[in-house]
């Protein structure tokens, strides 16, 4: 399979008074053309900074302070902004976290949309206006709602009216943050089931930042755990769900609601917090939380490394993987870190 | 002191919409956000608001905390009609009921720092300047934001989704209400955290005697928090009752709907078809009689033209003709 995508050892730094918060730190992962990439982590460890840097649409305080993203043959990190601006919408367009405030409130959505597509897609007021009603059909929503202004959508539909945009003119990849998060779960499903037709159909590439667990394993082909602004694990998802290597992905599991399963539903959190960015500790990020940590694991960072074919991991204990899942999946072993 | 603390009757909110030529057109005029729901919240309870994206949640949240007013029936909270308080009384049911906004984003002024979206409260309920800091700090660490001081020269935009959200959770929380609509208040949340926060709502709750409506898409979480369940569609209650039952045997074709259509954390997972197609009818123009009818897999002849009441069934109460027989 072809890469469409290949992030190499980002770094990307926010300048908070004198100090640096580097919200990503020499991180990379690649996204094969024609796949649906999760990406999930923890509130805080850099996923919003990551999708952003990818699509540059950064924070007037942030810089990209080393690495590459290579897509289709340029690096985006180093492309001036009015070639990159011409790679918006029509190959890579961006849905934010915050898509719910991404309308515009002065204008009608149906303008809105239809501005996108004949100023980026060149299309007639005609055709443009047939394409409008066809995106709000694919997100579900009343054909009849296309001239209402944003304040008159509910949250959930301003949500996906920011998606129809962003499919507006059939990008080869789409950037998501959080798309379906706002959504319930019938709406979410369609937009997820509509996600993957394009994919099929089109070969569109999606990379869906989400904490979703049950998301990602509806609809990610492969999966990234980034934890503390580095990504610590990254895999097929049936993979990454059913043996996953890192003790991070294996907390995860514990503290997600499964409606299906039997059993009292308490959840076991990961105790602690992330570190501070500003400052983080040498050796592994994750070590103070850990309950498998080790001497090493506090004086030396871990390496990500390719231990399976298609399996990256960045844990010193990585090879004694199947016993530490065992011990994870005991509520005891994360309340002893509380 | 009644045991209710919150009572809606007939409660209506309708949204004027619409200008001179779509009137002209005969075009409805109204959308019907909040469309005769009645119900009663006993102190202490908190009930899980759940239905389809547009459905009114949010909606019925605002009248319930004085942002719209009923534009029919009525809303009380202890006792008064919210839509009447004035003075005084209003200024004291401002800082008894808070609002979790669903869009963290659009709940803050992004003007003012962390210290000073978290202080406003506090200064407009008259709490001394010296007690500030402390408090401060102690509503941010409660909503889980390790290490809060960090945080609090910060701007908005400055903070992750996740961080932002809890911030708003911290403001709402801060003087400690008794009344709160939490509107998808960990949407932003990965799970390790989400579980911690959600163990503090329930323990908070708990400590307080807090009642609260818990306003999510998500019946796993709302299972969590909440012991019962009002599931409501196009402005309307759909079925109402404890949520072990709700989510064990939805009794109303819609409930059942929204039950099988949850997704689980297993790639193996079946990809079932869902039992009903996405997208509800314009609340502008809803269907006569049931106005689940237009999707329901058992509509009948009679769910066009008789509105279904709700009817006692067992422990709950459910809007359709035919359910529970
Ligand atoms: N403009 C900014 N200035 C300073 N720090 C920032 C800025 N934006 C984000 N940060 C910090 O960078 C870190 C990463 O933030 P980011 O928004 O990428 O997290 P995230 O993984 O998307 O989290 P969430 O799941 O909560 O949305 C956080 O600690 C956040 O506080
Ligand atoms: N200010 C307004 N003017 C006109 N219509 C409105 C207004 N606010 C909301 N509506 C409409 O009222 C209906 C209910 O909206 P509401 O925001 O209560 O839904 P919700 O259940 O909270 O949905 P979501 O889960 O998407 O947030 C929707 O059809 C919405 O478009
Ligand atoms: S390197 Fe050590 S501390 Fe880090 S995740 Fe692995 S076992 Fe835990
Ligand atoms: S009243 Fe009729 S249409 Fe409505 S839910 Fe019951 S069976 Fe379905
Ligand atoms: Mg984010
Ligand atoms: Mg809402």
């Amino acid at each position: 399979m072809t890469t469409l995508l290949s992030v190499k050892d980002l770094s990307i730094a926010y300048k908070v008074g004198s100090n640096d918060v580097v919200a990503v730190s020499n991180s990379g992962f690649d996204v094969p053309k024609g796949t649906i990439v999760g990406l999930v982590g923890e509130s805080g460890c850099g996923k919003t900074t990551m999708a952003r840097a990818l699509t540059r649409v950064i924070a007037d305080n942030a810089r990209i302070a080393g690495g590459e993203i290579a897509f289709d043959g340029q690096d985006l990190a180093a492309l001036p902004e009015a070639k990159m601006n011409a790679l918006r919408w029509r190959d890579i367009s961006f849905i934010p976290q915050s898509a719910m405030n991404s309308l515009d409130p002065v204008y009608r959505v149906e303008y809105q949309i239809m501005e996108v597509l004949r100023d980026r897609g060149g299309m007639t007021r005609r055709a443009a206006r047939a394409r409008a009603a066809e995106l709000f059909e694919m997100v579900g929503i009343d054909k009849g709602r296309l001239r209402d202004f944003p304040h008159q959508f509910s949250g959930g539909m301003r949500q996906r009216a920011a998606i129809a945009l962003a499919l507006a003119l059939n990008p080869k990849l789409v950037v998501a943050d959080e798309p379906v998060t706002a959504l319930d779960v019938i709406i979410q499903r369609q937009i997820l089931d509509q996600l993957r037709t394009l994919q099929r159909e089109l070969g569109l590439s999606v990379i869906m930042v989400t904490h979703d667990i049950s998301v990602v394993a509806y609809t990610c082909d492969r999966t990234v755990v980034m934890y503390a602004g580095k990504v610590v694990e990254d895999c097929d998802t049936a993979t990454l769900l059913n043996r996953p290597l890192h003790p991070y992905t294996m907390g995860l599991k514990n503290a997600f609601p499964d409606l299906k399963s039997a059993g009292s539903g308490v959840l076991t959190p990961i105790a602690g917090s992330p570190p501070d960015l500003a400052d983080p500790p040498d050796g592994c990020r994750f070590a103070a939380r850990c309950p498998f940590a080790a001497e090493l694991c506090r004086s030396t960072e871990p390496a990500p490394l390719e231990v399976e074919k298609g399996h990256i991991v960045a844990c010193h204990r990585a090879s004694e993987a199947a016993q530490l899942r065992l011990e994870a999946s005991k509520p005891q072993t994360w309340e002893a870190m509380a | 002191m009644s045991d209710s603390l919150i009572e809606m009757t007939n409660a209506q909110l309708h949204y004027k919409v619409g200008n001179s030529i779509s009137a002209m057109m005969g075009l409805p005029s109204t959308v019907k956000a909040v469309d005769g729901v009645s119900l009663t919240l006993k102190r202490g309870e908190s009930v899980g608001l759940l239905g389809e994206s547009g459905c009114g949640k949010t909606s019925m949240g605002r009248v319930l905390v004085r942002l719209e007013q009923v534009t029919g029936g009525s809303a009380r909270f202890d006792g008064k009609e919210i839509g009447q308080m004035k003075g005084a009384e209003l200024q004291a049911f401002r800082s008894r009921s808070q609002m979790i906004f669903q869009n963290p984003f659009d709940a803050v002024n992004p003007r003012y720092s962390i210290r000073r979206t978290l202080e406003e409260p506090l200064s407009n309920a008259g709490i001394k300047r010296g007690e500030w800091h402390d408090r401060v700090i102690a509503a941010l660490e409660l909503v889980g934001l390790g290490d809060p001081e960090q945080f609090l020269e910060r701007f908005p935009h400055q903070l992750s989704g996740g961080q932002l959200q809890r911030v708003v959770m911290a403001r709402a929380l801060i003087l400690e209400p008794e009344f709160v609509v939490a509107d998808e208040p960990v949407s932003m949340l990965d799970v390790s955290v989400r579980a911690g926060v959600l163990n503090v709502f329930r323990d908070v709750r708990d400590r307080l005697g807090l009642t609260a409506i818990y306003i999510s898409h998500d019946l796993a979480l709302v299972r969590y928090v909440c012991e019962r369940t009002i599931v409501m569609y196009l402005g309307r209650i759909m079925e109402d009752g404890p949520t072990e039952d709700i989510v064990h045997a939805p009794l109303h074709p819609y409930t059942q709907a929204l039950v099988a259509a949850v997704p689980t954390p297993h790639v193996d997972q079946s990809h079932a078809p869902l039992p009903i197609g996405a997208g509800a009818p314009d609340p502008r123009n809803p269907p006569s009689g049931c106005v689940f009818r237009d999707r329901c897999p058992l509509v009948q002849d009679r769910c066009a033209s008789d509105i279904p009441q709700p009817r006692k069934i067992g422990t709950r109460l459910v809007a359709c003709h035919f359910a529970g027989s």
